[in-house]
């Protein structure tokens, strides 16, 4: 991160320990929003009864149990879902990088014939929403090929990433000219000189791309939810959104339960993005918005 | 698209020369480019004709294989659509939204983003504590909503009698209001990045010499940091709206779809109930496209009013 610290005009301003102290409160209002959901999931999913009271924003031994934890994974299989839930985004994240790098390595290195036609194709597909294709892709990939209650029905629509292919492009375009001719003089092919020489040069930018696509998939719930009837594959969002609107009515402790298995749900998105969070900046982000 | 020049093209033999010529230096792009482009075809353009074929059919689901006569019906589905009181509501429930929604996405991550330029100390702390929402599911975090804004919830317990009645999720007016609350807090960490990638291109010297000018903090904002970050007010503004025009999760979960009676239904859950629940993938399909040409239209003119002359 590029950190831009006030300029010294600014401190000589006269105003400035009441603004530093103002943008501190700001600052802390803000972290305190986003982050106490968060604080509440936890407790709330840890409390035997559900205490909605202000007292109970804070953890009181007498009523902590780890039984909704328990009661969540008997209505909902939470490993299962994990599983389905990370087959999926495994899959969308493969084919995003597999065909991003090779639409994105075409069109920022390589001279061909519909390169303009393509580029704008990329651009165009992304202003079209998912939801105008809802309906024709359910009958196609449901009905059509049949390909309902499927890793590969989940996965198909989301295959591509016009997104991430302008984004590869970007950063293709930012490698020097002269590497690549020097490989080609050497001899090499056009898949080794992507292999051996491209790829490595832009494997930050791969992280990134890697860490926005995995939102999309891991915490999708619309067309999984269209395409998976049958609960044993079902990835975590859709199940425990199923969960919420028709099972826990019947739960002695629904609050707590779905807590738990929002908890779940959220834990490993959340650690992806603390443990990477220098691959999610401004900085990278606005790269790929510019392209 | 002129960034890479065209090549000197090595003459092996005549043969190699015409296909140069036909398909380009480098025909392995086509070969590159292939699977992206089936896949555009099959995900993308099949299902953008199809969807705009159904909505002048009488289309209904059938078994696969069966061959059944969609009989073109010209505008019905259209008539249908616009006849529906359910699905003004459901538009003008989403124009309340984004009317909430948008303003206030841009106002707090401006401000947001503008401090935390600022700041030196707890930067990647508080950046990342700020996308926390964007990053988690949608599902995950309406869970703890619900429980946030349930009737003896903590927020009315903090309120105490002035509380609402009914409570917020189950309140006709305000409903939507608090979804729009909901999308604005979970998106906000995202919105913020952008402005702060826009801010850290706002040269210093601008600030510098606004102050020599005379130019106090208020004035500098102003005049300074609004006019530099327009390119990326535009596009918080153009993802906002089009984020929310396709709204489904949040009122299909946190008012139970789109409770009380169609009070926070949006165009895309209605596309859901009729299209898949109720069967009449016809009619779905001509809601999505209305849905679709009038965000269209909003992005024009949103274009034109926020991008300033230079867009």
């Amino acid at each position: 991160m590029t950190t831009t610290v006030g300029s010294p005009v600014h401190r000589t301003n006269g105003l400035t320990r009441f603004q530093t102290v103002l943008r501190g409160v700001v600052l802390a209002l803000g972290a305190v929003a986003f982050l106490f959901p968060f604080y509440y999931m936890i407790i709330g999913s840890l409390q035997a009864e559900p205490d909605s009271s202000l007292a109970g924003a804070f953890p009181n031994p007498a009523n902590l149990t780890g039984e909704n934890y328990v009661e969540i994974n008997e209505r909902i299989d939470l490993l299962r879902g994990l599983v389905n839930s990370g087959v999926f985004t495994a899959g969308v994240i493969l084919c995003t990088v597999v065909f991003g790098v090779l639409v994105g390595y075409a069109l920022a290195v390589l001279q061909w014939r519909g390169r303009g036609v393509t580029f704008a194709l990329a651009l165009l597909v992304q202003v079209v929403p998912f939801q105008l294709l809802m309906i024709p892709l359910y009958v196609l990939i449901a009905r059509d090929y049949g390909l309902s209650d499927s890793y590969l029905g989940m996965i198909l629509p989301f295959a591509i990433n016009s997104a991430a292919v302008i984004i590869f492009r970007q950063y293709f375009l930012q490698l020097p000219r002269d590497i690549f001719e020097a490989a080609r003089i050497d001899g090499a092919g056009e898949l080794r000189l992507l292999w051996n020489v491209a790829l490595p040069l832009v494997r930050p930018a791969l992280l990134t791309v890697v860490l926005i696509t995995f939102i999309g998939p891991w915490n999708e719930f619309l067309w999984p939810f269209l395409i998976t009837k049958d609960a044993a594959l079902q990835p975590l969002a859709v199940s425990l959104a199923n969960y919420i609107s028709n099972v826990a009515a019947t739960a002695s402790n629904p609050f707590g339960a779905t807590l738990a298995g929002a908890f779940v749900l959220a834990v490993p998105a959340v650690t992806l993005f603390i443990v990477f969070q220098r691959y999610f900046t401004s900085t990278d982000l606005g790269s790929g918005v510019k392209g | 698209m002129t960034t890479t020049a065209a090549r000197d093209i090595p003459r092996h033999s005549p043969n190699r020369t015409r296909l140069h010529r036909v398909l380009g230096a480098n025909p392995l792009g086509i070969a590159f480019s292939a699977p992206y482009l089936v896949f555009v075809a099959i995900v993308f353009a099949i299902p953008f004709v199809s969807s705009i074929w159904m909505s002048f059919h009488d289309f209904f689901f059938s078994a696969p294989g069966a061959d059944v006569d969609h009989a073109f019906v010209g505008l019905a589905n259209y008539q249908a659509v616009l006849t529906d009181p359910a699905v003004w509501q459901a538009f003008g429930n989403v124009g309340v939204f984004l009317l909430i929604n948008v303003p206030l996405t841009v106002v707090l991550a401006l401000l947001l983003a503008f401090q935390l330029n600022r700041v030196v100390h707890a930067r990647t702390f508080l950046r990342v504590s700020f996308y926390v929402p964007y990053v988690t599911a949608s599902v995950a975090v309406v869970a703890v909503w619900l429980f946030l804004f349930g009737g003896d919830g903590l927020v009315n317990q903090l309120l105490g009698p002035i509380a609402p009645e009914p409570s917020w999720l189950v309140n006709p007016v305000l409903a939507m209001p608090t979804i729009a609350l909901f999308v604005t807090w979970k998106q906000l960490g995202f919105y913020i990045l952008l402005y702060l990638a826009a801010l850290q291109n706002v040269p210093k010297e601008l600030y510098e010499s606004a102050a020599t000018d005379g130019a106090g903090r208020l004035r500098q904002f102003l005049s300074v940091t609004i006019p530099s970050v327009r390119p990326a007010t535009l596009l918080v503004v153009l993802l906002s709206t089009v984020t929310g025009a396709n709204l489904f999760t949040e009122p299909y979960l946190l008012t139970a779809g789109g409770g009380p009676n169609g009070a926070s239904a949006s165009p895309v859950l209605l596309v859901y109930q009729k299209g898949i629940e109720q069967g009449t993938p016809d009619v779905a399909a001509a809601i999505g496209l209305i849905l679709v040409v009038l965000v269209l239209i909003i992005a024009l003119l949103q274009r034109k009013f926020v991008g300033g002359e230079n867009s």
